[in-house]
C-alpha cells in the first residue's frame, strides 16, 4: 500500500512534460481566438515559457544542462522578440488606429 | 523525479488557471496581471526542478522587463478608444480551435508517453555534482564562458539587431512629424 501511494505521489516525467503541453495550446488557442493583438503577442509569451519548462524538466531528468543553457537563449530571443513585437504594435496603432488583427487588410497604407 | 507533488501541483495549478485568464479576460489589463502571475507560478516550477539561476531570471526578465514592456504599450496605446473592446472570433471558428487544440494536446500527450521519451543516456550533472560543484548558478556560469560561448557571443549581436529594429519600426517617420 505505502509502495503505490508513494507511486502516486511521484511526479512522474511525463506529467511535467503534459503541463507543458497544457499550457503551450492553451497559448496556441489564445492566438488563434483572440483579435486584440497585444493578447496574440502574449499568448506567444506563454507558449515560449512552456517550451522553457520542458527544457527544464528534461535537463532535470536527463541530468544534463545543455537544457537550461537553451533556455537562457530563448528567454533572450524573447526579450528581442518582444521589443520588435510592441514596436510593430505601436507602428500598426499608429496607421490604423486600432489593435483588431481583423483591422489589417491592405498590404500598403 | 524526485520533485514535491505539493509544490507542483500548486504552481501547476495556479499557472493554468492563469494561463486560461490569459485567454478569456475581455480586458487585455487583466491579460497582462495574470500573465504576470503565470510567470511567478513558472519561477516556482523552476525552483522546485533544480534550475535556481532560470527561476531569479524568470522573474527579473519576464515579470520585470517584459511585462513592464507591456504594461507600458497598453498605456501608450491608449486603452478607451473603442477598438479596445475585444471583439472575438466568431463562436464556430473559437469552439473549432479551441477543440482541435485540446485534441492535439492529447494526441502529444498520448504519444509522449508512448515513445518513452527520455530514454537518452544520462548526463554527468546528477544533483549531488552540482552542488558539489558550487551550486547551479556556478555550474550554469562556466557552461556559459567555455562550451555555449559562441551562442553567448551572439546573442550580443541578437540584441544589437533588436534594439535599432524596434527603434526604426516604431519611432516616427520624420515626415509626420513636421
Amino acid at each position: 500500500m505505502t509502495e503505490s501511494a508513494t507511486e502516486i505521489l511521484t511526479i512522474q516525467p511525463w506529467v511535467v512534460q503534459a503541463f507543458c503541453a497544457a499550457i503551450f495550446f492553451i497559448g496556441l488557442t489564445g492566438v488563434l481566438i483572440r483579435r486584440n493583438i497585444l493578447v496574440i503577442l502574449m499568448c506567444v509569451e506563454l507558449m515560449l515559457n512552456a517550451v522553457n519548462l520542458s527544457f527544464v524538466a528534461y535537463a532535470d531528468q536527463l541530468q544534463d544542462l545543455g537544457g537550461q543553457m537553451a533556455v537562457f537563449f530563448i528567454i533572450t530571443v524573447a526579450a528581442a522578440e518582444s521589443a520588435v513585437g510592441l514596436g510593430l504594435v505601436i507602428a500598426m496603432f499608429r496607421t490604423l488606429r486600432s489593435v483588431d488583427t481583423d483591422e489589417i487588410r491592405l498590404l500598403k497604407e | 523525479m524526485s520533485i514535491s507533488p505539493v509544490a507542483f501541483y500548486l504552481f501547476g495549478g495556479l499557472a493554468i488557471a492563469f494561463a486560461l485568464m490569459v485567454v478569456l479576460k475581455k480586458n487585455p489589463v487583466s491579460s497582462a496581471f495574470s500573465l504576470v502571475m503565470v510567470f511567478f507560478a513558472f519561477a516556482g516550477i523552476y525552483a522546485i526542478l533544480n534550475a535556481h539561476l532560470i527561476a531569479a531570471l524568470q522573474i527579473l526578465v519576464y515579470a520585470g522587463a517584459i511585462m513592464v514592456l507591456f504594461v507600458f504599450v497598453i498605456m501608450l496605446l491608449n486603452a478607451d478608444e473603442p477598438s479596445f473592446d475585444m471583439r472575438r472570433a466568431h463562436p464556430a471558428i473559437r469552439l473549432i480551435s479551441a477543440v482541435a487544440c485540446f485534441a492535439l494536446l492529447g494526441f502529444f500527450v498520448w504519444a509522449h508517453k508512448r515513445s518513452g521519451a527520455g530514454g537518452a543516456p544520462l548526463g554527468v550533472f546528477t544533483k549531488e555534482a552540482v552542488v558539489a560543484s558550487g551550486g547551479n548558478s556556478k555550474v550554469i556560469s562556466q557552461l556559459m564562458f567555455s562550451k555555449y560561448i559562441l551562442p553567448f557571443e551572439l546573442t550580443s549581436i541578437l540584441l544589437l539587431a533588436a534594439i535599432v529594429g524596434a527603434v526604426a519600426i516604431a519611432k516616427r517617420k520624420l515626415s509626420d512629424s513636421k
